[in-house]
């Protein structure tokens, strides 16, 4: 699938964010994705792009799907894949990040994955290895990869993004995945709405490019997209909103509200989900909903990005 | 049990018109519990044969007072209410710091039920801002809201962590809920019993500082600029927290104030040698506060006069100042004592009115309080120059703990009726 892109359409060594992606960028990359969706699905998924290649997932934060889907994305590409298990690793003994970036860096990787909770703590060790870097979300900066599942996800239901009305709900404040999907939404089109009580709103959010609702019922209404967002149980109990039973009976996703406000819409979310809080069990197992899809989707794209960077590392 | 109320005039009577600031002389019909009409052309001969007819004699009629502030410590619903009538209360806005505290949508709920079938003076749940008043969790404003909560405060603490209020502030945005707010900065208070300064000195009692109020108002105000939340700050005693107010409405914020009736009338001295049921908080301050304070009322920089009723067992005043509870019990000489300014020549009658029927009304968003047609029809009559003294075992109130102990008031209520029904007189 490389032949026919000789020229680089995608002129950078790492992903740390959409923010500085452009419209044809991203459409490189959706377009890579789609062609490795029919890859996956395959009885034969094995490439040899990344053959040769040594891929580590750093991860300092707890990751499930993530983790696994770019396990997966870069077995399927052929390269050697390596996690790092942080917990028990030389961090838990004290050694900084750069530290660590900089022992790991001489072992010659040609790819950190790397997720980590603090916002820009991916892009500092960009800056101190010779490898690519791809952001796995990096505290409540930015997603990229996420954000680009997400489009896909929708640009293959609904064939297009421009001109759709994508509600983002939730705690919008701490979440990278919400900043990823604003920027990268609005940068194809769509009109980006995002729903939450004013506690899980960021400040200045309203000169982001985003129509801001506090009410639920009001900010879904009519939308083409319903994105639910994760609630950390933390934030719940009185910090941010005064509990569970009030934050889902406000601003969760039921089937109730889904039929009167939104009756057209497809409804995501990026997992892991609470059920009965953000989004009901009816909604999320429903015919309506595009989770699993999402997962899905999420291993084709990262298989797009490694490619794409693939082409861009010394010998590539 | 509904019975079909008849027509009901009062005539002849000091009309006293919050709104306009006006006093003329007339009558007020009422008609299904509203005000159908209002002024000199209601007369004895103007209003049908089939209504009855009350002959005010040239007493004032006004509006009901609406308490912002009451506690319904060591008090039942019933106790609350009859005081409220007898001291011309008709609507009372009950704070969050009941046993337990009014929290959950189950205890506002159940308050809002006992309230309405009460059958007396309207009263209204105050909710806890936090929860259990502890200042840790932003309370549910949503659903308290929809069960029926006017407004949210935090009793007699103040919210101390910053983040937190900020977080409640902005929440209440939300739901365009009102924040009501005790200032007083825990930290400065902590030991004082009574207003800081030479009088204290000189009892030997530690003080409370009045910046410990307005630093706590400072605060808060600059939290209503950067959230736009409504904010009432329940109680303010001096002139710093007064001029902060002029201040922040000056630049537009959307917030208010009240003074207790106690801090306009009565000053640090009133305590004497100990007197317990004049330990307030905040504590009562120096008479050059109370004169500016009572100014404020006439200049509108304070909104709201409320009660304060905060009844306490004599036991719990029966001890040293300094271990002494605080608070007293106010609804039922709320208005004689606020006409001690009126006799004074300090402030005219519509615009003492003015801060116990409309002011907390338009705050409130009630559509009482005013002497205007289609109002409902919480009415007064009282004659403002009747003397009495207070006698505090004929008090309505459970609890004894008056500081007009004894004193000579004037103004008696004769008639207090909610929505065109007389439950007074």
């Amino acid at each position: 699938m490389a032949a026919t892109r000789a020229t680089t359409s995608f002129p950078h060594r790492h992903l740390l964010g959409i923010a500085g992606l452009s419209r044809p960028e991203i459409e490189y990359l959706l377009d890579t994705a789609d062609e490795a969706v029919e890859v996956s699905r395959q009885i034969e998924k094995k490439r040899t792009v990344l053959s040769g290649r040594t891929q580590i997932n750093l991860f300092f934060e707890a990751s499930t799907r993530t983790q696994s889907s770019f396990e997966l994305a870069g077995k399927r590409l052929g390269a050697d894949v390596m996690n790092m298990a942080v917990a028990n690793s030389s961090v838990k003994k004290g050694e900084t990040l750069i530290d660590t970036a900089v022992t790991l860096n001489a072992m010659r990787p040609d790819l950190i994955i790397v997720r980590h909770h603090c916002s820009g703590a991916v892009e500092l060790l960009s800056k101190k290895v010779s490898c690519s870097v791809v952001n796995a979300g990096d505290g409540s900066h930015e997603h990229p990869t996420q954000a680009l599942l997400d489009a896909l996800t929708i640009r293959r239901r609904k064939g297009k993004i421009e001109g759709l009305t994508i509600a983002i709900c939730g705690d919008v404040a701490h979440s990278r995945v919400a900043r990823s999907n604003m920027i990268l939404l609005t940068q194809l089109g769509a009109r980006v709405r995002v729903v939450a009580p004013s506690t899980l709103l960021p400040a200045g959010i309203e000169r982001m490019g985003v129509e801001v609702f506090r009410d639920f019922n009001k900010g879904i209404a009519g939308a083409d997209i319903v994105m639910m967002l994760r609630l950390q149980r933390e934030r719940m109990d009185g910090a941010y909103v005064p509990s569970l039973k009030e934050y889902a009976h406000f601003h969760g996703l039921t089937e109730e509200k889904l039929i009167a406000m939104a009756p057209e819409a497809l409804v995501m979310h990026p997992g892991p989900i609470n059920r009965g809080v953000e989004i009901d069990s009816s909604v999320a197992d429903g015919s309506r909903s595009l989770i699993n899809e999402q997962v899905e989707m999420g291993v084709a794209v990262r298989m797009a990005v490694l490619e794409a960077l693939s082409k861009n590392l010394p010998n590539g | 049990m509904m019975s079909a109320l008849k027509n009901l005039a009062l005539l002849d009577a000091r009309l006293i018109d919050p709104v306009a600031g006006t006093e003329t002389r007339g009558g007020v019909l009422i008609e299904n519990g509203q005000i159908k009409d209002v002024g000199a052309n209601v007369t004895r001969a103007n209003v049908g044969s089939g209504t009855d007819v009350i002959d005010c004699k040239g007493d004032v009629v006004s509006p009901g007072l609406i308490d912002m502030r009451a506690s319904e410590h060591r008090e039942t619903i019933a106790s609350v209410s009859r005081a409220a009538l007898a001291g011309g209360v008709t609507s009372v806005c009950v704070a969050p710091d009941s046993s337990p505290v009014r929290d959950t949508t189950a205890l506002v709920d159940f308050f809002v039920r006992r309230a309405r079938d009460n059958d007396s003076v309207r009263l209204y749940s105050i909710a806890a801002l936090t929860k259990g008043l502890a200042g840790k969790e932003i309370g549910e404003m949503g659903l308290l809201s929809r069960a029926g909560a006017i407004g949210f405060g935090n009793g007699s603490v103040s919210v101390r962590d910053a983040q937190v209020m900020r977080r409640a502030m902005t929440y209440a945005g939300d739901f365009d809920a009102l924040v009501m707010h005790f200032v007083q900065d825990p930290d400065l208070a902590a030991t004082g019993v009574m207003n800081e300064g030479e009088f204290a000195s000189r009892l030997g009692l530690m003080g409370v500082p009045r910046e410990a109020e307005v630093i706590m108002l400072d605060r808060d105000l600059r939290l209503a600029a950067m959230t736009g939340a409504r904010y009432h700050a329940e109680l303010i005693s001096t002139t710093l927290s007064m001029d902060a107010m002029v201040k922040a409405r000056a630049n537009g914020l959307k917030v208010s104030c009240g003074v207790s009736i106690n801090h306009l009338t009565l000053n640090e001295n009133d305590i004497g040698d100990y007197r317990t049921f004049l330990k307030l908080m905040p504590p009562l301050r120096h008479e050059e506060e109370r004169l500016a304070l009572v100014e404020g009322i006439n200049s509108g920089a304070i909104d709201v006069i409320v009660s304060d009723h905060c009844g306490q067992d004599v036991e719990d005043k029966r001890v040293p100042f300094a271990e002494a509870e605080a608070g007293a019990v106010g609804l039922e000489t709320l208005l004689p004592a606020a006409l001690r300014l009126v006799h004074a020549g300090q402030v005219s009658l519509p615009k003492l009115l003015r801060a116990m029927t409309s002011r907390p009304a338009e705050i409130l968003g009630l559509p009482q309080g005013r002497l205007a047609k289609g109002a409902p029809a919480d009415l007064i009559r009282f004659d403002p120059d009747e003397p009495f003294v207070v006698d505090p075992s004929k008090l309505h109130s459970q609890c004894r703990n008056t500081p007009f102990d004894e004193a000579r008031l004037q103004g008696v209520v004769q008639l207090a009726m909610v929505a065109g029904k007389v439950l007074h007189g």
